[in-house]
């Protein structure tokens, strides 16, 4: 995966809690190859109407969030189905970076294998956010990785938390499965303690 | 096995947890070692990872595969296999399980299904283990006292490469449901019930252990209906202590253990549930006796309502944002406020899914059909959960029921839950359906889910409505 450490861009608002991995790919696009351009697939949809033209006031339809690269997410952010898809869509579409007050456990841990930040970050500090980009619809927003830091276009920090591994495999674009197999003898050893039946 | 101090009180999930670790690392992460890794159709994204790293598969015997998300639940299609985009998932899978070794139930074999029913049923998912599966709803089989939970395709690909997965350790959460559960009432109503109470988001970030008299008093395939919606709630994960019921029903399976082997893990499965002093981080009782039929009217499971009561007025609802969702949930279900829920008349009904295709749920339908007519103009679906279950249902004539009182009696498979297989209601109709997800869009674009038990799915069928199942019992 590609590394990823500091991202300064445009951030779109998607307020509404619990909007579902459902929303963000639709299941009809689960059997298609990961080298499909996903982005096309992103929040199909609610973005586009049953015509193939565009939902006037979806937020990636406005002017000046189509080239948003960080997405403000409202409570539970990409919860329900684990379809890895879902992160591909927002990958695929350019986005890096997602921001709410929470997300769908299984969500964020397919975020951090595919190179997108999954920041938590307090309500009101995402509401602020989101006002911000509402009032000047465009304007840039700074993360920073290695300072675990959200900067909105008015120049408040807030700092946020991330597990110390995942920043890591962030920030390498570590390749987590060779990485694991480093540990093969200790996989081993696990195996001869349990035998090859039950655990 | 790393053993924690053995003084100090744990829960059912610390044991399972502390047995699984093969490493740990400064900065909280583990290594866990996984029993049990099931396999889908949908799980190719995965296998392509792997075979792009030259990676192969290292534990073939611990993973067990059966295709259900792209099978045709159309008896005639499913043998033509005319739709391209189903045909190749499922040979996808077919074709990774003969190069990686692992043990396929195949479309044609006896045992094929949905993979969270298929695995409680034969005997693969058993106490104690800790099981993954590229599903969220995977949380299934914690109701046999497992640790077991959903991952994505890189994660799958982690699991085949090395047998392992990264965790940090999740809270804990206990849902302890006490009293008798009133009449009509079963663990779906609970679960609804639960999700009602905590919200869709309540349990994110921990394992979720069910307990109390009425969830003791729950069969296995309730418990394991309950389970299955632990990820709709939030929860990493859902479990139930393993007691004699949980024992009764493993024993004799094809992969439960026989002879020696049975006593020594049936000690071991013993020593399973939560230390009496066992601390969960979090804590929530329900009285079991005041829950009711539920029916959900809105696009998350969160919003369920018992089936007498009435759509939520927005004006009583203080939070703007909750306002606003409700306006937008009223707007894509076609709904308008203050509505008695038993006057919503239903287009479709699908009766199966993994968390209400299992046996118990059929005959529970087919106690409502019996000697009845589908109402005019409504399709109903009934679904087995697999091949097995299906046989079953047979044996006992139930699909006689089903069919005569006008349902359609299908082969077994995800089919109308997600719809990934083309089986999916049209935009503006309206589905009673025993699934797990009313997310808008989940059967179909524009197709309004509402989420119930399969006695009350019957009921809808029978009714032409949402129907409180209770006047039919007791018409019956």
């Amino acid at each position: 995966m590609e590394p990823v450490s500091r991202i300064r861009a445009g951030a779109v608002p998607f307020a509404r809690a619990n909007i579902d991995t459902d929303q963000i790919l639709p299941a009809r696009y689960l059997a298609r190859p990961r080298d499909d351009n996903h982005g096309e697939y992103l929040f199909r949809d609610v973005r586009l109407a049953p015509d193939g033209s565009e939902v006037e006031d979806f937020p990636l339809n406005r002017p000046h969030w189509r080239e948003a690269r960080i997405v403000l997410g409202g409570a539970n952010f990409a919860c329900g189905s684990s379809r890895e898809n879902a992160v591909w869509a927002l990958y695929d579409h350019g986005i890096r970076a997602v921001i709410a007050p929470s997300f769908g456990d299984i969500f964020a841990n397919n975020s951090v294998k595919n190179g997108m930040l999954a920041i938590v970050l307090p309500a009101d500090a995402v509401a602020e956010l989101m006002a911000e980009a509402e009032a000047e619809p465009g304007a840039e927003i700074s993360v920073d990785l290695p300072a675990q830091t959200v900067t909105s276009a008015g120049g408040t920090v807030w700092q946020f938390d991330i597990d110390p591994f995942a920043k890591r495999s962030l920030l390498e674009g570590l390749d987590e499965l060779a990485f694991t197999l480093t540990h093969a003898d200790d996989i081993a050893a696990f195996e001869r303690r349990i035998g090859r039946g039950n655990s | 096995m790393i053993e924690a101090d053995a003084n100090e009180p744990r829960t059912m999930f610390d044991k399972i947890w502390d047995a699984h670790r093969v490493l740990e690392r400064e900065d909280g992460q583990t290594l866990l070692y996984v029993d049990r890794h099931l396999v889908h159709d949908g799980s190719a994204p995965a296998f392509e990872m792997l075979r792009k790293r030259g990676i192969s598969p290292r534990a073939p015997e611990r993973t067990f595969a059966t295709p259900d998300h792209y099978v045709s639940t159309d008896p005639t299609e499913r043998a033509a296999m005319t739709n391209e985009e189903n045909r190749g998932m499922v040979e996808a899978l077919e074709r990774n399980a003969a190069a990686s070794g692992f043990r396929l139930f195949g479309l044609k074999d006896g045992n094929q299904g949905i993979v969270h029913v298929v695995g409680p049923e034969t005997g693969i998912s058993q106490p104690g283990m800790l099981i993954v599966c590229g599903d969220s709803h995977t949380s299934t089989h914690g109701a046999l006292g497992a640790l077991a939970f959903g991952i994505g395709a890189t994660e799958v690909a982690h699991v085949l490469g090395s047998q392992t997965l990264w965790q940090r350790r999740p809270l804990t959460m206990r849902i302890t449901v006490d009293g008798e559960l009133g009449y009509g009432v079963t663990a779906k109503d609970v679960i609804l019930a639960i999700i009602a109470r905590i919200g869709t988001a309540g349990a994110t970030g921990h394992v979720m252990e069910y307990a109390g008299s009425a969830i003791r008093g729950l069969s296995m395939e309730g418990r394991l209906t309950l389970c299955n919606m632990s990820i709709e709630a939030g929860g990493r994960a859902g479990m139930v202590a393993p007691d004699e019921t949980t024992y009764a029903y493993i024993a004799g399976r094809d992969f439960a253990p026989k002879g020696a082997d049975w006593d020594t893990e049936l000690a071991r499965w013993r020593r399973l549930p939560s230390d009496p002093a066992a601390l969960f981080d979090r804590e929530v009782t329900l009285d079991g006796g005041a829950i009711a039929p539920m029916v959900t009217w809105g696009n998350s499971p969160e919003d369920a309502l018992p089936i007498d009561g009435s759509i939520p007025n927005p004006d009583d609802e203080p939070d703007a944002a909750r306002r606003a969702i409700m306006a937008d949930n009223f707007a894509y279900m076609g709904l308008t406020a203050d509505t008695p829920l038993e006057s919503i008349a239903v287009n479709r009904v699908f009766i199966g899914s993994c968390t209400n295709g299992r046996i118990e749920d059929l005959r529970a339908a087919a106690a409502i059909a019996q000697g009845r007519r589908v109402a005019e103009g409504v399709t109903a679906w009934v679904v087995p959960g697999s091949a097995p279950v299906k046989r079953q249902a047979e044996a006992e004539g139930l699909d006689r029921i089903f069919i005569e009182a006008g349902f359609d009696w299908r082969e077994a498979g995800c089919s109308m839950c997600l719809g990934t297989n083309g089986e999916i209601a049209a935009p503006g109709e309206r589905v009673a359906s025993t699934s797990n997800r009313n997310f808008r869009g989940r059967q179909g674009p524009g197709a309004r889910t509402h989420l119930m038990g399969p006695a009350m799915a019957a009921a809808a069928a029978i009714e032409g409505r949402l129907t409180d199942v209770r006047r039919l019992m007791k018409d019956a």
